[in-house]
C-alpha cells in the first residue's frame, strides 16, 4: 500500500509509466466515443413520443454523469494532496477542473437545447437544472481561487481546502434543491422517473458514457504529464529526455 | 517573551472569552463599520418597491424572499473586513501562533462578527418587513429564520473570507466562493419565512436551519483555521 502511493507520487515514475498507456487510452476512447454516437445517432430506435429530439440523450447524460465524476475525483485529489502533500494530485486536481466546468456547460447546454422541443422552454428552475448551475458556479469558484494567488503552492493549498468544503456543500445543496422545488410547485418534469429504456437504447448510451470517461482519463493524464515537465523542468530526469529527444536519441 | 508552556497555561475559556470580548469592543469602537451592513439592507430594501411597484399585495408576497437576499448580500457584504484588520497588522499570526487551538479563536472571532451583523439584521428586519407590507403576525418567523440562518452564513462565510485575506482584490472572488454555498441557508431560510406567511408551520424548516448551524459550527471552523494559515504563509 504506501509502496504503491509512494510509487505514483513520483513523478519520474508518472511520466515513464503513463506514457505507453495514452495512445491505447485516446484510441480507446475515441473509438468507443465514435462508435456511440453512431449507434445512438442513427442506429436506435426514436423515441416514441420524443422522436429524435430524445437522441441528445447520448451527450447529455454522460455530460451530465462526468460533471459530477469529476467533482468527486477532484475532491478525492485534493484530499490526497492536503493530507500526503503529493503534488501529482494537486497537478490532477488542478487539470480536472477546467474539464468538470465544460462537462458540467456542456450538461446545461445540451439540456436547454433539449428543453426547446420537449419543455418548450430553454430554462426552467428545475431542481436538477439549479443544482447543475450552482456546481458549475463552485467550479469557476475554485478555479478562479487557483489562479489569483501569486505562488502556485498557496493557490493549489487554496483550491483543495475549497474543494473539499465544496464536496460537503454539494450534498446539501442537491437536496435542498430538490425540496425547494417540491415546496412550490408539484414537479412539473420528473427526470428521475425515466421511462424504462430498451436495451437498443441504452447500450449504446453505455458506451457513451465509457468512452466520455476514457476521454477524461486521457487527457488529465496528458495534462498532468505537461504540467509536470513545466514544474521539473530543472529535474535531471527531464532534462535529460529532453535533450535525448532533442539529439533524436529516443529508445 | 513567555515560553509556549507558559503562555498554555491560559485556559481555553480565557481565552476564547478573550478574544470574543475584544472583537466586540473593536467593532463597538468603530461606529460606521458597524452600521455598513444595516445601512446596506436598508438601501436595498429601499430599492425593491421602487423596481417592483409599491402594491402592498405584491410586496407582501415577495418579503420574506427579498428581505432574505438582502441580508443574505448584506451578511457577504461584511465579509471582508472579518479577518482583513487583524491580517493587516498582524494579529492574525499571533492568533495562529498562539497554543491555543486556532479554530476556537476563529470561532470567537465569527460569533463577534454574526452578532454585529447577522443578529442585529434580524432584529431590524420586521421594521423592514413592515416597509414592504409583511403582515405583523409573521414578523417572528422573518427573525428566527434570519437569527439562526445567519449564524450558518457567518460560518460558512469565514471560510471565503480567510481564503481571500491575503489577496489585494479579493472581493469580487470572495462572493464568487461564498454565494454558491449560501443557496441551502437560502433556499430554507426564505423558504420557512414564505411558509408561515402562507400559515404552514415552519418547526421542520427551523429544525434544519439549525442542523445545517450545527454542522457548520463543527466543520466550517477547521476550514477557516486551516485557510488562515495557508493566507498568513503565502
Amino acid at each position: 500500500m504506501w509502496r504503491f502511493i509512494h510509487k505514483w507520487g513520483s513523478p519520474k515514475w508518472f511520466y515513464t509509466t503513463t506514457g505507453p498507456w495514452l495512445p491505447w487510452l485516446w484510441a480507446a476512447a475515441a473509438i468507443l466515443i465514435l462508435a456511440g454516437s453512431v449507434w445512438g445517432l442513427a442506429i436506435a430506435p426514436p423515441d416514441r413520443f420524443q422522436h429524435d429530439a430524445a437522441r441528445i440523450l447520448y451527450v447529455h447524460v454522460p455530460s451530465a454523469i462526468l460533471a459530477q465524476a469529476c467533482f468527486a475525483a477532484m475532491a478525492l485529489a485534493s484530499a490526497i494532496f492536503l493530507v500526503w502533500k503529493i503534488k501529482i494530485a494537486d497537478m490532477a486536481a488542478a487539470a480536472i477542473a477546467p474539464f468538470g466546468a465544460s462537462m458540467t456547460f456542456a450538461a446545461l447546454f445540451s439540456g436547454a437545447v433539449w428543453g426547446i422541443p420537449t419543455w418548450g422552454t430553454w430554462w426552467v428552475w428545475d431542481a436538477r437544472l439549479t443544482s447543475m448551475l450552482i456546481l458549475l458556479f463552485i467550479y469557476f469558484g475554485i478555479i478562479a481561487l487557483r489562479s489569483a494567488f501569486a505562488s502556485r503552492d498557496s493557490g493549489s493549498r487554496a483550491a483543495a481546502i475549497l474543494t473539499l468544503v465544496g464536496v460537503i456543500n454539494l450534498p446539501v445543496i442537491k437536496y435542498s434543491v430538490v425540496w425547494w422545488n417540491t415546496l412550490h410547485q408539484p414537479a412539473t418534469f420528473s427526470l428521475t422517473k425515466a421511462p424504462a429504456m430498451p436495451a437498443s437504447m441504452w447500450l449504446p448510451l453505455l458506451v457513451m458514457v465509457l468512452g466520455f470517461f476514457l476521454f477524461f482519463t486521457a487527457l488529465v493524464i496528458a495534462r498532468v504529464r505537461t504540467e509536470l515537465l513545466r514544474r521539473e523542468s530543472r529535474s535531471r530526469w527531464v532534462r535529460a529526455l529532453v535533450e535525448g529527444d532533442a539529439g533524436g536519441k529516443r529508445e | 517573551m513567555s515560553s509556549p508552556l507558559e503562555s498554555s497555561r491560559v485556559s481555553l475559556r480565557r481565552a476564547f472569552a478573550a478574544v470574543l470580548k475584544r472583537e466586540l469592543s473593536l467593532r463597538f469602537r468603530r461606529r460606521q463599520d458597524l452600521a455598513g451592513p444595516m445601512l446596506f439592507f436598508a438601501l436595498t430594501v429601499t430599492l425593491f418597491p421602487l423596481g417592483l411597484g409599491p402594491d402592498p399585495a405584491v410586496l407582501g408576497a415577495l418579503a420574506p424572499g427579498l428581505l432574505w437576499v438582502a441580508a443574505l448580500l448584506a451578511v457577504l457584504l461584511s465579509l471582508d473586513g472579518l479577518f482583513r484588520a487583524d491580517y493587516d497588522d498582524g494579529t492574525l499570526e499571533q492568533l495562529l501562533l498562539s497554543a491555543q487551538p486556532v479554530a476556537l479563536l476563529v470561532l470567537a472571532k465569527v460569533i463577534a462578527h454574526w452578532a454585529v451583523t447577522g443578529l442585529v439584521l434580524s432584529l431590524f428586519a420586521p421594521l423592514f418587513g413592515a416597509m414592504l407590507a409583511l403582515p405583523a403576525q409573521h414578523w417572528w418567523a422573518l427573525a428566527a429564520t434570519l437569527a439562526l440562518g445567519s449564524a450558518t452564513l457567518s460560518l460558512i462565510g469565514a471560510i471565503g473570507a480567510a481564503l481571500t485575506v491575503g489577496l489585494k482584490r479579493g472581493g469580487v472572488l470572495l462572493s464568487l466562493l461564498v454565494l454558491p454555498l449560501y443557496t441551502p441557508v437560502l433556499i430554507f431560510g426564505a423558504g420557512a419565512a414564505q411558509l408561515a406567511l402562507e400559515g404552514v408551520a415552519i418547526g421542520p424548516q427551523l429544525a434544519l436551519l439549525g442542523a445545517m448551524l450545527a454542522a457548520a459550527l463543527g466543520l466550517a471552523p477547521w476550514a477557516t483555521a486551516a485557510a488562515l494559515r495557508l493566507s498568513v504563509a503565502g
